[in-house]
């Protein structure tokens, strides 16, 4: 039998059309979709670096107009509405999310960049399950633990980032409105479409006029609605930077502040760990949405004694990886979200490699256009490394290597960070050990990046505070009484 | 990848695994474990790839290629088999340019039958043996099974192991009966069945495999098809990698055949994929890759009508044998 030919996967892409891409898109306040009074921006398709389509952004004005009929919405209609009656307009939400989901996962590809199967795969069913999710809550909060009457907070001021634009939203809407909330959310300047496509279905649900308002906007109109009086409740996701800066402007104000930042996490491997299993957690934990992940694994903790066998399974495994086009449907890795974001990571990169790590990429051709950066890793990181320290927020993993485990959760710890964190291994009593000592917010074992509307996500030291989703998410919008 | 970083370490830990009952117990439990939930993960990430247009018609005469035609009932008849002898070789008469598949798989006593039947052909003549499907019979007996079988001209000898002894941690009687057997076939080629829906853990599917791999199969192969859970995607996830760390580490290429409960066309693209991605390119051969199979050669030959004439014509328009 002559050998066999390489198996090619012809293309096998999603429609664009899917996407019902306008030629323009403004922002929604009190209910109706306008023109902002702010600029008017391109939002752009990283795979190709060509505009999707106008966005009219939002002006100061519009942040007056949006938080006052927020505020109205809030006084007149939904802080009095019983949670089973605002579970009803949840519920709808979520339902509208699964049926449109197909358009929603194009457009969100389109729009930054990720491969299709992860937007229709994780991003849109995770965005309706937090919405089915806290719909189950609005009727109970009573029985939720803080108190036998918590009361909603007023208007939400929530700004997302552009790493998951429709399930940030998700994140941020379901918990705000199941509690009473009204919200004016503002998404990424470089990723509106999806977040401006669900306010277009939170206007087909009926939801009061008010109840949710969407700005597209810039980091001035982000300021604007941290600095507004008429915001009662901040939650941010984004960077740690930022995050520092919103601090500082709310301290002194009687505003409430939830904030998930940056991440550095750890991916601990133990020498008795699943190996195949693990190699897979290393994969999904760096290059799930190109790193472009607040929680991602980009610092491999790998036991000595099996160092250099994992180091080689993941370079073998790596070679499999499929870089291109994001509307393809057998694409493992997108396109970097935006020149800005690029031009870091290979900063970072540059100064791993001027730092004296060895830097690492399989034979991986890039796309001429677009923002493109290939799977790398670096070993022979050290701890002093800037890549060892940094948040890169790309496809970059540093791996390191430790000797017991307490070195293990030393070495884990020693960040300003403390989002996340990964363990291997298949003795239960020291994932339980590990898990206790670790300082961070989510502690994934034998898994990486798996996430459920019903577990807490959230962050210790720079990597913020409060939690979003489960039970604990309801907090940041809640006064127990 | 280099030998010595392979699980299975290299060749000389390998030589020494055999050399008595402790070392390949030692050998064997020292092997990574599998995590259930992370293989289940990988094999539907796997089954998420989207085969089509020319590389699903080149999967679909691939897949063909491997299929072992297989009748193993009680009722099987001379005729049966001569029927399907033919439709091995042919497998649409309509279309002389749909390739042969790889085997027919017969019980012992009709393995003369088919090599009559194909004689000609590139076909080769598979039969079930030692005592199959249960393995319980002497090794005495299970050795006869195979010489009756290899001398009546079978060129491919698929053995069940023994479960039992598997499952009671005698992995050297398990080993020897493997090497006997190995012996007993001559030039003929051995295909071991683990029947992994018997061995219910992944830990036990990597440690069979390993263990058959010692013990010189040719072939691994997951199921008799007489038990309810017979191939499954993890199942098959954690055979390719065993016979990928054995080939990375002896340089030894050893195949992989599926059995039992495979059906769909889409089903054997998918596996195709996950040979592909999990062991590598080179598995994509019939003397590497095998689906032990009686209904999925129609569904492969209506998915080739389909792509060719662009609507489904139905089962009327394949044969029934």
């Amino acid at each position: 039998m002559p050998a066999a030919p390489p198996f090619e996967y012809a293309p096998a892409p999603e429609a664009r059309e899917t996407a019902r891409l306008r030629a323009s898109y403004g922002i929604f306040v009190n209910g109706g979709f306008r023109a902002g009074t702010g600029e008017t921006v391109a939002t752009t398709d990283p795979s190709t670096a060509t505009a999707l389509a106008d966005v009219h952004e939002a002006g100061p004005g519009d942040v007056d107009a949006a938080v006052a009929a927020a505020r109205s919405a809030y006084d007149a209609v939904w802080r009095d509405l019983p949670g089973r009656e605002r579970a009803k307009y949840l519920f709808r939400i979520a339902r509208a999310i699964q049926e449109r989901g197909r358009e929603l996962a194009v457009l969100e590809s389109l729009d930054n960049g990720k491969p299709i199967r992860e937007s229709r795969d994780v991003d849109i069913p995770l965005a309706a399950a937090h919405f089915f999710y806290y719909a189950g809550w609005a009727d109970k909060l009573e029985h939720a633990g803080y108190g036998s009457s918590p009361q909603p907070l007023g208007v939400a001021g929530q700004i997302i980032p552009w790493n998951f634009p429709l399930l940030m939203a998700a994140w941020k809407l379901a918990p705000a409105l199941a509690t009473g909330n009204t919200v004016v959310l503002k998404p990424a300047e470089t990723t509106p479409l999806t977040a401006l496509t669900l306010a277009e279905i939170i206007a087909e649900c009926d939801l009061p006029p008010g109840v949710v308002n969407v700005l597209a906007g810039g980091p001035a109109i982000g300021q604007a609605l941290v600095e507004h009086e008429g915001v009662d409740k901040l939650a941010f996701t984004g960077s740690t930077e930022v995050g520092k800066l919103i601090q500082r402007t709310v301290a002194g104000t009687p505003k409430r502040l939830s904030l998930e930042l940056g991440g550095k996490a750890a991916n601990i491997v133990f020498d008795d760990a699943p190996l195949d299993q693990a190699v897979e957690g290393i994969v999904n934990g760096i290059f799930f949405n190109q790193g472009h992940v607040c929680c991602a694994g980009s610092r491999l903790l790998v036991q000595e004694s099996v160092a250099e066998e994992v180091t080689a399974r993941l370079q073998e495994r790596m070679r499999s990886l499929r870089l291109g086009d994001p509307l393809d449907k057998n694409t493992d890795i997108g396109a970097i979200n935006s020149g800005e974001q690029l031009a870091r990571i290979r900063e970072l990169a540059a100064a791993g490699e001027a730092e004296g790590a060895q830097r690492w990429s399989p034979p991986c051709v890039l796309p001429e256009r677009g923002f493109w950066f290939p799977p790398t890793i670096f070993t022979g990181v050290s701890a002093t490394h800037r890549i060892a320290r940094e948040e890169i927020f790309g496809p970059v993993l540093s791996v390191l290597t430790f000797r017991t485990p307490q070195e293990a959760v030393d070495k884990a710890n020693n960040t300003p960070y403390g989002l996340s964190a990964g363990i291997w291994t298949e003795k239960g009593s020291r994932i339980l050990w590990m898990a206790s000592r670790l300082r961070a917010g989510v502690i994934w074992a034998n898994t990486f990046n798996r996430f459920d509307p019903a577990s807490p996500f959230g962050g210790y030291k720079e990597s913020g505070h409060g939690r979003e989703g489960g039970r604990h998410g309801l907090e940041a919008y809640l006064a127990s009484r | 990848m280099s030998a010595t970083l392979s699980p299975l370490g290299d060749v000389a830990a390998i030589h020494d695994a055999t050399r008595d009952e402790a070392s390949l117990r030692r050998f064997l439990h020292g092997l990574p474990g599998v995590d259930q939930v992370g293989a289940e993960a990988r094999a539907a990430g796997l089954a998420t790839r989207s085969i089509k247009t020319t590389s699903k018609a080149w999967a679909i005469d691939m897949a063909i290629r491997m299929v072992d035609l297989t009748t193993l009932e009680g009722a099987d008849t001379h005729g049966k088999v001569r029927s399907l002898c033919a439709k091995a070789m042919r497998p649409d008469p309509s279309d002389p340019a749909v390739p042969a598949v790889a085997a027919v798989c017969v019980y012992p006593d009709l393995v003369a039958v088919a090599v009559e039947a194909l004689q000609g052909s590139q076909v080769h003549v598979a039969s079930v043996a030692t005592a199959f499907p249960s393995g319980r019979a002497s090794l005495a007996t299970k050795l006869v099974d195979v010489r009756e079988a290899v001398a009546a001209g079978a060129d491919e000898i698929d053995m069940v192991i023994d479960r039992g002894a598997f499952l009671s941690g005698r992995y050297g009687q398990v080993f020897e009966e493997i090497v006997a057997v190995r012996a007993a076939c001559g030039g003929a080629h051995l295909k071991v069945i683990l029947e992994t829906g018997e061995l219910a853990t992944l830990d036990n599917v990597r440690r069979a495999s390993v263990l058959a791999l010692l013990a010189g199969a040719d072939f691994i192969k997951t199921s008799t098809g007489k038990v309810a859970i017979a191939s499954t995607p993890p199942v098959a996830l954690v055979m390719l990698q065993a016979v990928r760390e054995y080939a990375d580490t002896t340089g030894d290429v050893r195949g992989v055949k599926l059995a039992g409960g495979i059906r769909a066309s889409k089903d054997a693209i998918r596996y195709l994929v996950m040979a592909s991605e999990v062991a590598g390119p080179r598995w994509l051969a019939a003397d590497r890759f095998r689906f032990g199979a009686s209904s999925l050669l129609n569904d492969l030959l209506l998915q080739r009508h389909k792509l060719a004439r662009g609507s489904y014509d139905g089962a009327d328009y394949v044969t029934v044998d």
